[in-house]
């Protein structure tokens, strides 16, 4: 197992080189550091020369790839590319291009993102395999249909207009719970049980969806005609037998983004005013700040390679069958 | 199942608990319930907090009550007048030729302009780590170890504090921050051309920055009180001066900005100590200042707080105002220690809509209208007056207008071949698309009525800004019943076919003529603006190409004089006319020098009337010389006058001493609340509804039940 974790790691590296590469390209094709200058420094009474030199202070000066003037390694070396990328393998993501350390910002947000992104995974998980499996249990009646068209309706809803009409009803005309904000401590739960709700909400129509594809298909192997044949309970075959050898496409949809979670949710912290790392990307990007939208980037990717591990981890869990060859 | 039955069970409680005392959807911890605080709203974080780089709206919302420019401007008074803050007066300057000596204003030999500043003694800094010494008078912080450093995440965490008096050392150490390599204050390159020495200094502080890092001591402290500032001289304790090259009358109105604030050596050498950066714990991040308000908590994420700064001298509230100030209760507070309110907080509202439902429901104090709660807000008068709309009023809100002191315009490439130019076939252009462009038309649809047609390029409230009749743009309006009245579009048209494109097209070629307007709005909500000036222009028989691109992208053209219409801005920095004069000098052409005159215009006539304005006094050879000096504008038509925005905010009825201000960015220490008033108005608005939570629970029992029953049926039937 150990051997195949390393090589999946030494497989991600050239991944991560490549992520950043065309996070880079993407990125100065429609900035320059002029305008990363500008945008810092506002638009009045910016002279050419201290755009020069924010750009030499930030090593915004150099060429971008390739550095014609340099000799040697320092050809490669000597380039905004070099000079930002490197260190990112390390996990030093240095500073803004505002000053702020960029690893005490991750660190401060991740939590709040944690705050919402957690509770709305399990919960919504929880909710969505429950609700599938009862429809599953109740299929071919009228539950079933209306359940499903219940999904469908749900799921053709934007998720922003759950936010705004969540926040409308619930926090305007019922007076139940804050519209937005953010608290440290127990007081965090007042202003996580909205988005919490709402997310679990909007994500219902298409997982639930997706569950009941996948519990039907299985419900329809032999395994579950013979549990019924033993005189199984419909709910014990369902329950015990099916959910878990439904486990495996479950979990590869599930584990993956587990680690994604820390990234946050870009709308609703928004929204919420919840003070993640989704919110603190959607601000960077706006910013032109590329220091921060690299560091999100490859921390996404790192954590996404990391989800894609523990699937394959916990397939063998699931499934004694799977090995890691 | 039991075990997740508790789970919610603690988390309803926990709830409910801590919702108990307040209402539910109260957003601010219960502690606070009561409390003399002002809630505001930001939307954008700080960039910056360092007084020397600091430079928008939305910083100065913070810095302005934290730090204290030497001067600053009257609150009540119109038009906008300085006043001391830190200084005993406001400095008048003396004269002097290259020697030293006095001479007259007016005289050729005038070197520099000499201001005197003396402050206020027994002012004193807010209680920071920075301040504290020890029995001895020794700073308590002055080498901090990676250990020392190593539980401390905030300035709040660090034991001890001090304070100390404010001195003009601190004024000075300021001043040659401008200067600071590592720094970017984005007034370095305007002041280096007036503080004598400033640029030199510059280079100096460059040349040592360089020097310490090739000896391997990058970023270690530049102590800038070693190094002379040739225009600022330290007199005494209280007393400095500031030596500017020439005549510069404008320059006190940047004493009042926070670029001229007060910063310690002491401070300075603190936040330079290793390690401090990394925990962002820098003057860019905790200002520290010794005006009415500290702040406490800097989350730029989530929220901001000032508090009341315990050392803070007692300012009181002014005496004067204008007549209406008095009626409107604005000076029923004279002569009472500032500042009213013992805290403010600032929560970060990115999007509209929770900002606008937390005002209604009396969460915030105050709130600005975006375009789409207008009408549900604001109802404007056959005659033009703002008014709230009743249910608006029902609640006690009120609405606030004033002018902003800024102006947006369409502004015309001088360099370009067909729209710019002395010619007077461009010149008839420029006036025909000035007729065709109706402003009015423009502010009715697109700002809600929110803003005055421009007839020049000065504000209103600014000296220089002519109202009536004779402050009218003659070549685009005519004077009726009381009134200016737009030009009808045949005069345009005529204005038109007399530069040589008659109908819309090229009298020589009789090709249509096609110009192009080069803008950033590109998305879907921008179609109907830009749908307006193509219509504007067909009126003309003109085509009108856009040319729409991202920010960077027309900021590109823009300098490069690329572009050959565009709709640009500019919000003041001082009430004076010279600040928006000086925007079609020759040498502020931002495609030859990259100086503010987007437009690029060039007029030698303009330029020499430009110098002997920008010196006098206001008075009426002053204003004689901007009626010339507009109406040549007016005749060139580098821009089309667009209009100046008109800003509109909502209070509650508790809040008080509420005056707009376009200048002064420090009026919370004026402002006072009616704690009592809004608690109790909470507390009706928001009271919980909670039908709904047991219309739920029914729905879902009514749900569950049959399928409990079907469920029950069928697993009765599998067992026989």
């Amino acid at each position: 197992m150990i051997a195949y974790i390393v090589r999946r790691i030494l497989h991600a590296l050239p991944i991560l080189i490549g992520v950043n590469l065309i996070t880079f390209a993407l990125f100065f094709v429609v900035n320059t550091p002029d305008d990363m200058a500008r945008m810092q420094l506002g638009v009045k009474r910016v002279t050419p020369d201290a755009i020069a030199k924010w750009k030499a202070d930030r090593g915004y000066d150099k060429p971008l790839l390739w550095n014609e003037q340099a000799q040697g390694s320092a050809r490669l070396t000597d380039t905004i590319f070099f000079r930002k990328s490197v260190r990112l393998f390390v996990f030093d993501f240095g500073r803004a291009d505002d000053g702020r350390d960029i690893a005490r910002e991750i660190t401060t947000r991740m939590g709040p993102s944690l705050a919402i992104a957690l509770p709305t995974f399990l919960l919504g998980l929880y909710v969505t395999v429950s609700f599938a499996l009862l429809l599953v249990l109740f299929r071919a009646t009228y539950f079933d249909l209306w359940g499903v068209v219940l999904c469908v309706a749900m799921m053709s809803i934007s998720s922003l207009f759950y936010i705004i009409g969540g926040q409308y009803l619930v926090s305007k005309v019922w007076n139940l719970v804050p519209i937005s904000g953010y608290a440290e401590g127990p007081d965090a739960l007042r202003f996580l049980i909205l988005p919490v709700v709402i997310s679990i909400v909007g994500g219902v129509g298409s997982s639930t969806r997706w569950y009941r594809t996948i519990f039907l298909e299985e419900i329809g192997k032999d395994y579950v005609r013979t549990a019924r044949a033993k005189g199984l309970g419909e709910t014990v075959v369902l329950f015990r037998h099916v959910l878990r050898n439904a486990l495996i496409p479950i979990l590869t949809g599930v584990v993956v983004v587990v680690p994604l979670l820390f990234m946050g949710s870009l709308i609703t912290e928004s929204f919420f005013g919840i003070p993640g790392l989704g919110s603190d990307t959607i601000d960077a990007i706006n910013a032109q700040d590329f220091a921060v939208v690299r560091s999100m980037v490859f921390l996404g990717s790192v954590l996404y390679i990391v989800g894609l591990l523990l699937t394959d981890i916990s397939y063998t869990l699931v499934d004694p069958r799977v090995r890691f060859e | 199942m039991r075990a997740h039955g508790r789970l919610l069970l603690i988390w309803l409680v926990t709830t409910l608990a801590t919702a108990c005392g307040q209402t539910w959807n109260d957003p601010y911890a219960a502690a606070d319930s009561g409390a003399n605080i002002l809630y505001s709203a930001f939307t954008d974080r700080p960039k910056h907090l360092d007084p020397v780089q600091s430079y928008s709206e939305d910083e100065a919302g913070f810095n302005a009550q934290i730090y204290e420019p030497p001067l600053q401007y009257h609150y009540l008074k119109r038009p906008y007048t300085l006043v001391p803050l830190t200084a005993a007066d406001v400095p008048k300057p003396v004269f002097t030729d290259a020697q030293g000596h006095p001479v007259a204003e007016d005289s050729p030999r005038l070197a520099f302009s000499v201001f005197q500043i003396s402050i206020k003694p027994g002012i004193r800094y807010q209680p920071h780590p920075a301040l504290a010494v020890d029995g001895a008078g020794k700073p308590v912080y002055p080498t901090l170890s990676p250990e020392a450093l190593r539980g401390i995440h905030a300035m709040k965490d660090f034991r001890h504090t001090g304070t100390r008096e404010l001195v003009a050392d601190d004024y000075a150490y300021q001043i040659k921050r401008l200067a600071h390599p590592r720094l970017h204050s984005p007034i370095f390159g305007l002041m280096s051309e007036y503080i004598v020495g400033l640029r030199e200094l510059a280079e100096t502080l460059r040349a040592e920055d360089r020097r310490m890092t090739e000896q391997g001591r990058a970023g270690e402290w530049l102590d800038l009180a070693q190094y002379a500032l040739d225009g600022v001289e330290v007199v005494d304790r209280y007393t400095y001066r500031l030596r500017v090259k020439g005549r510069y009358r404008q320059f006190p109105y940047w004493l009042a900005m926070s670029f001229f604030a007060p910063v310690p050596r002491e401070v300075d050498r603190f936040h330079a100590q290793p390690g401090m950066a990394e925990k962002n714990l820098t003057l860019d991040w905790y200002p520290v200042g010794t005006g009415p308000y500290m702040l406490t908590e800097n989350n730029p994420n989530s929220r901001m707080v000032l508090e009341r700064n315990p050392n803070f001298r007692g300012e009181t509230y002014p005496s004067e105002g204008q007549p209406e100030d008095r009626a409107g209760g604005l000076l029923a507070d004279v002569g009472k220690p500032l500042p009213f309110i013992d805290k403010v907080v600032f929560t970060r509202e990115k999007e509209g809509i929770p900002y606008w439902n937390k005002f209604q429901q009396g969460y915030y104090d105050a709130s600005g209208i975006a375009s789409d709660n207008f009408d549900q807000a604001v109802r404007i008068s056959v005659e033009g007056d703002a008014n709230v709309t009743p249910d608006m009023e029902k609640k006690g809100i009120r609405v606030e207008t004033s002018v902003a002191t800024a102006t947006r315009y369409f502004a015309f490439n001088w360099l370009d071949p067909v729209v710019g130019g002395d010619s007077e076939r461009a010149r008839k252009l420029r006036q025909a698309v000035s007729v065709a462009l109706d402003w009015e038309e423009f502010i009715s649809i697109f700002a809600n009525g929110r803003g005055i047609a421009a007839q020049g390029p000065v504000a209103p409230g600014i000296f220089g800004h002519r109202e009536g009749r004779e402050g009218i743009n003659a070549q685009v309006y005519e004077w009726e019943n009381g009134r200016p009245r737009r030009k009808p579009i045949a005069e345009a048209r005529r204005l038109l076919a007399e530069a040589g494109y008659p109908g819309g097209r090229d009298a020589a070629s009789g090709e249509p003529l096609v110009l192009y307007l080069d803008t950033t709005d590109r998305g879907p909500g921008d179609k109907s603006r830009l749908d307006w000036y193509r219509k504007q222009f067909s009126a003309l028989g003109v085509q009108l190409e856009i040319r729409g691109t991202d920010y960077n992208r027309f900021q590109d053209k823009v300098r490069k004089g690329a572009a050959q219409m565009f709709v640009w801005g500019w919000n003041a920095d001082y009430p004076d006319p010279e600040n928006f004069l000086f925007l079609f000098q020759g040498s502020q052409s931002r495609a030859r020098f990259q100086g503010e005159n987007a437009a690029n215009y060039s007029n030698p006539e303009f330029d020499r009337l430009f110098e002997q304005m920008k010196h006098m006094e206001n008075g009426p050879q002053r204003q004689a010389l901007i009626d010339r000096m507009v109406a040549i504008l007016q005749h060139d038509a580098p821009w089309s006058f667009g209009y100046h925005p008109k800003d509109y905010s909502l209070r509650h009825e508790w809040t008080g001493n509420v005056k707009p201000n376009q200048m002064a960015r420090n009026g919370v220490k004026y402002q006072k609340i009616d704690v009592d008033l809004r608690t109790r108005r909470r507390a009706e608005w928001n009271q919980p509804v909670l039908w709904p939570l047991a219309g739920l629970a029914l729905l879902l029992v009514a749900a569950v039940w049959p399928l409990l029953r079907s469920w029950r049926r069928r697993e009765a039937m599998t067992a026989t």
